[in-house]
């Protein structure tokens, strides 16, 4: 009875939350395009199987993961479990903290490979690009960024610099990537830095960056606790370039290889 | 009924799949790191099926609906030829989007705590509501303009970096400006304001649209509407916590 009860509130408020998407959608498709799509009774099936997915979808992190990984965040920056494991002789320094960086690279790894609206994109990206971007390639190249900043951001947060230049850096590396990457990467590469940070992602990073800025001495948690998002969304665009540049060397490479096998090879008589 | 079936539990699985780093990475460090037993094991065993189902149902939702209608309607657009429809569903939907998020909500509030023991504003409930529905509305106006503007090139074909490195050199100029408090909370709402339900909707519509107008490779010229749905609210917190 309570399952049932919960499964109906999550369900109303995802219906309100789909609502003015749906009104949007429907508005203009009627009013201003006054047309009906070919394939409407699939298309409002669609949208009821997007409806009970994501209400099951955010239910079920509710009751399973969502307090684990905040309770986990909480233990692992306790200053008591950070004390038992680093060690002391030269007090509390930042590599004391190593099981954190380590739980924020594997979580945002684990997170951003579940992350619905990265699969979506990776989809997308698949079809568009006949089959050369790969979706696993692509998601575990985001997931990569991810963890690589949302790591480095608990670093920040430890050590107490100040957020700007880590972003700052990171958008000069941007921009010099953006130089070298295959053009038809960039505007792919600039999208998964917005996509990787949603529904499951969002809470257990914003859990861990509270928790380090609550326990670390010397933190305010309303000023120190912000930025992994940032992070967050900045690294993917790093790493989905530096994808794209790795294929391209080993696809330039394989090319050469056979180019060389084929001179070599005595001609068939 | 039997193909959907089908697919369905291919589908499944390769949910499971993709829950699974999650589920070894909890084990790992509940067990071997913190050394604590899991709590009510039931209701985990319970949630996990849940995300699972939710996943499979939500991809299958995706390839049905959501990707069909952001394409049929951007191929409509284009083919009814009238801009001011256009830009204006494109504001509509990234305001209506955004404006109602839920993550957006929870910053807002946030910020607004920030705000008042910053001094920036009255530490009362009025002024803190009336700065977080400030900043809300900010946000969702910022990506109501970055969803056009991200229309605007794809049909111009303006490419995209240069935009976007433009963004960049703004966000840095700001930033000097901008009162420190609000720099953290302006740098995260460039990531929560894209939801689950948004991110394939737009994909699918700047797809849609650089795939029927001539000369546009929906590769080049399709993605890129997140990337600056994800800048421009960046620019605009900044610039809300410098006017008020």
């Amino acid at each position: 009875m309570e399952i049932l009860l919960a499964i109906w509130q999550t369900t109303v408020a995802t219906v309100r939350d789909v609502l003015p998407i749906a009104v949007i959608i429907f508005g203009f498709q009627f009013a201003v395009l006054r047309r009906r799509p070919a394939n409407l009774a699939q298309i409002l099936f669609g949208f009821g199987w997007v409806l009970i997915g994501l209400s099951l979808f955010l239910l079920g992190l509710e009751w399973c993961l969502f307090p684990l990984g905040r309770v986990m965040a909480e233990q692992l920056t306790d200053p008591a479990f950070i004390r038992s494991v680093g060690d002391m002789s030269d007090g509390l320094d930042w590599s004391d903290y190593y099981w954190v960086y380590i739980f924020a690279f594997l979580i945002g790894f684990a997170t951003t490979v579940a992350e619905p609206s990265l699969i979506a994109v990776a989809i997308k990206a698949n079809e568009v690009s006949g089959g050369a971007i790969g979706i696993w390639g692509l998601r575990v190249a985001v997931a990569l960024g991810v963890a690589t900043g949302i790591s480095l951001g608990c670093y920040r947060i430890v050590v107490g610099d100040p957020i700007h230049w880590y972003i700052i850096a990171g958008y000069i590396l941007v921009v010099l990537q953006t130089a070298f990457a295959p053009k038809l990467i960039i505007p792919l590469a600039y999208d998964s830095g917005g996509v990787t940070t949603s529904t499951v992602t969002v809470p257990l990073v914003a859990a861990l960056g509270l928790g380090l800025a609550e326990t670390v001495p010397g933190r305010n948690p309303l000023i120190d606790g912000f930025g992994l998002i940032a992070f967050a969304s900045l690294f993917p665009i790093l790493s989905v370039m530096a994808y794209a540049q790795l294929s391209e060397l080993r696809a330039a490479r394989t090319a050469r290889r056979r180019e060389k096998a084929a001179a070599d090879e005595p001609p068939t008589p | 009924m039997n193909a959907t079936l089908k697919k369905l539990f291919a589908a499944c699985v390769g949910s499971i799949r993709d829950l699974l780093p999650i589920i070894l990475v909890v084990l790992f460090f509940q067990f071997v790191v913190l050394g604590k037993p899991l709590p009510d094991v039931g209701q985990l065993v319970l949630g996990v099926v849940f995300v699972v189902l939710g996943l499979t149902f939500f991809i299958h939702g995706l390839e049905q609906g959501l990707f069909p209608i952001g394409e049929s309607m951007a191929t409509a657009f284009a083919r009814k030829g009238s801009l001011f429809w256009l830009i204006t569903f494109a504001f509509a939907l990234g305001f209506g989007t955004t404006v109602a998020e839920p993550a957006l909500i929870a910053v807002a509030a946030e910020a607004a705590t920030v705000a008042a023991e910053g001094g920036m504003i009255e530490a009362t409930d009025a002024a803190r509501d009336s700065y977080a529905s400030g900043l809300r509305f900010t946000v969702a106006l910022s990506v109501g303009l970055a969803i056009v503007l991200g229309v605007v090139r794809i049909l111009k074909g303006w490419p995209v970096q240069w935009l976007i490195i433009g963004g960049y050199v703004l966000v840095v100029v700001m930033t000097v400006f901008a009162p420190p408090e609000i720099i953290g909370i302006a740098y995260d709402s460039g990531g929560v304001t894209t939801s689950t339900i948004t991110v394939p909707l737009v994909t699918a519509l700047g797809v849609g649209l650089a795939s029927s107008i001539r000369g546009r490779n929906p590769m080049i010229d399709g993605f890129g509407l997140i990337a600056f749905a994800s800048l421009t609210p960046m620019i605009f917190v900044m610039g809300y916590g410098m006017l008020i």
